[in-house]
């Protein structure tokens, strides 16, 4: 009897714990189950798998030129274009030992840090001062801003290069120093005045009554509780400068000035045929920092992309 | 005793000096708060807006102000006879009128197929599917390498020699001929329309991903019982739910397709024959490479009636939106 009841029992909490596993599965399908695995297969994988492909495409070229010695880059016949038989690190090695690669990472990298930096710092305060603040006319500061964003680079370089000239600035870091903000703090305000729109108010009247002054509760007590939002800013902010060309095309003119993009096309772009190993290996080299600070990041960066587009 | 004390300390308050009450008034608190914001905005953004209607207006070259010269560097009528005019400026350069024909023709192009794609991609995406995380991440990545880099992974791609797509093609048996990508005009143009869809594509699929996944699913069960097919799912619930973030996403990638520059720089320098000029390119060959900062600074100027435009456009399709909802506009 007793061991009837055991069994009874166990089969009781297994049928239970299955119900709740479909259920949960259930709710997890949605509609799903209104499709048979064959359609999956080619209303969802087969078209998925074609556009990942395209999208990945240009990387494993970019990638596979990079490490094919010259010889198979120009040989299309005697072995498949398509992999590396015997691959080399030559073009790599050049890139980095044989130009002035390291020092276009290092403008590259200096520069998108200190604009990075500098607009977020400009951007908090912007942000904060606009959503918890409140002065006369801050919504229609917001708005301004907003507009600011839209404001392309495109039509902004000519009269800036009038203004780089004046200013003495022109060929330096600084030229880039400045002017990239004004793509970074629009940006950056307007996804920061989100985050901070989500922090309760009273926690600012509790320190305001407590006797701390603005900058006190900005620090001590907002900033704390938007860290997401800094990185997401502070990761769409770096690779906003790190993409960022025509700026650098227009105010930079010394080699040992430039960023990696233009030292990119200026500098390797001559009528050599085996120039190709390089020039690959030279933008995969390039895409890697973002690439990795993105990977570490991707959650940040994609709330950032849409937190930006949903506002 | 303790009235006075109270009253004494009420004295002290409602003198403070001139700095504590500059610190603790809202509006110059504001004020403080937005400088640095302001300065560089102001500086950099604002300043060369107007300076760059200004210098549209004037016959400026590198390393000289220029002076006023009206709307000559738009349009310039001379007369030789009596039935003998030119028509100079941007109005008669038929290499400004093909920019802008190519722009119009490369923004409306990329950016319904960059639409289309990214909303099916989008969609695809938000079923269940394994590794789904990874695969967003993986998808994104054409939109964060630097456009320059993957720029000239594509130019390599369409090179005339040693096109990887020429040569799968022979080798399908599909044509005898490696395919001239950049040599002809036309040619050009589908494939740098080609690598802007393929830069631009995931930043729409993303982006509208976020907006499905606010769609609540009770709405698609609805659906299903009342006996809604897929499309019929997808006309009257989706698509009206997504309407709002197509909206502003759709105004985001015209706005950048139309002022693009990088691609077409990297890839083919507005050639061959001015074909693949963009207002932008062709606005930086003149100015910068020309040195006539005042025809330049024209093309751009001209560019920010169609810029406005686009901006209303969907900024009305927004308030339509919202007002079909019943929303207040707050």
């Amino acid at each position: 009897m007793t061991e009837g009841a055991k069994q009874q029992a166990r089969m009781r909490a297994k049928s239970a714990a299955a119900a709740a596993k479909a259920s949960a599965k259930d709710d997890a399908e949605g509609m799903d189950f209104l499709m048979t695995r064959r359609t999956k297969w080619v209303t969802i994988y087969i078209p998925l798998s074609v556009i990942v492909f395209i999208l990945l495409f240009p990387f494993y070229w970019m990638t596979l030129t990079a490490l094919k010695p010259n010889a198979e880059l120009l040989d299309m016949e005697t072995t498949s274009p398509l992999w590396v038989a015997a691959p080399t690190l030559s073009h790599i090695f050049h890139v980095i030992f044989e130009t002035d690669y390291p020092v276009w990472m290092w403008n590259t990298m200096m520069v998108s840090v200190v604009a990075t930096f500098i607009s977020l710092v400009a951007s908090v305060l912007a942000a904060y001062a606009i959503v918890r603040i409140r002065y006369k006319g801050s919504q229609w500061v917001g708005g301004l801003i907003f507009l600011a964003y839209l404001v392309p680079p495109s039509i902004l370089f000519i009269p800036l290069s009038v203004i780089v000239h004046a200013y003495g600035l022109f060929d330096t870091p600084m030229a880039l120093i400045l002017t990239y903000p004004t793509i970074l703090i629009p940006f950056s305000t307007w996804l920061l005045m989100g985050y901070f729109k989500t922090i309760p108010y009273e926690l600012e009247e509790c320190a305001l009554i407590d006797g701390a002054s603005r900058t006190q509760i900005l620090l001590k007590i907002v900033l704390p509780l938007a860290v997401p939002g800094l990185i997401s800013a502070g990761i769409f902010s770096f690779t906003l400068c790190w993409n960022e060309f025509i700026y650098a095309l227009t105010f930079i003119s010394t080699t040992s000035n430039k960023t990696v993009p233009v030292a990119m096309l200026s500098e390797f772009v001559d009528g050599d045929i085996y120039r190709w190993g390089s020039l690959m290996a030279g933008a995969l080299l390039g895409s890697l920092p973002v690439a990795i600070l993105y990977s570490f990041f991707v959650e940040h960066y994609v709330s950032s992309m849409t937190g930006a587009v949903k506002e | 005793m303790a009235e006075s004390t109270l009253r004494s300390g009420s004295a002290v308050v409602l003198t403070p000096g001139l700095w504590t009450r500059l610190n603790n008034n809202r509006n110059w608190l504001g004020f403080w708060f937005m400088l640095p914001a302001a300065a560089i905005l102001v500086l950099f953004l604002t300043y060369p807006l107007g300076l760059g209607v200004w210098l549209s207006l004037t016959d400026a070259s590198i390393g000289n102000p220029g002076k006023f010269i009206g709307i000559l560097n738009f349009y310039e009528k001379e007369c030789y006879g009596p039935d003998d005019c030119e028509i100079y400026g941007l109005f008669g350069d038929h290499v400004f009128w093909q920019s802008v024909w190519q722009t119009i023709f490369y923004t409306t192009f990329a950016s319904v197929v960059k639409f289309a794609v990214g909303l099916y991609l989008a969609l695809l995406l938000n079923n269940h599917l394994p590794f789904k995380a990874l695969l967003r991440a993986v998808i994104l990545l054409p939109f964060i390498v630097p456009t320059v880099l993957s720029a000239l992974a594509f130019w390599w791609i369409y090179d005339a020699q040693f096109s990887i797509i020429s040569w799968s093609l022979t080798k399908l048996g599909l044509i005898d001929q490696y395919i001239d990508f950049l040599g002809d005009p036309w040619n050009a143009r589908w494939s740098l329309i080609f690598a802007n869809i393929w830069r631009g594509v995931p930043f729409v699929a993303i982006t509208l991903l976020a907006g499905l996944q606010t769609v609540p699913p009770s709405l698609y069960e609805a659906a299903t019982l009342d006996g809604a097919n897929r499309w019929q799912m997808f006309r009257h619930v989706t698509f009206p739910m997504l309407t709002p973030i197509i909206a502003v996403v759709m105004t985001f990638s015209v706005l950048f397709t139309f002022t693009d520059f990088q691609l077409i720089w990297a890839i083919t320098r507005g050639g061959p024959a001015n074909a693949t000029h963009l207002m932008a390119t062709l606005s930086y060959q003149r100015a910068i490479l020309g040195g006539n900062m005042g025809e330049g600074a024209a093309i751009s100027t001209a560019m920010i009636p169609f810029l406005l435009a686009a901006i209303m456009v969907s900024w009305f399709g927004l308030q339509r939106r919202k007002w079909q909802q019943g929303e207040t506009d707050d």
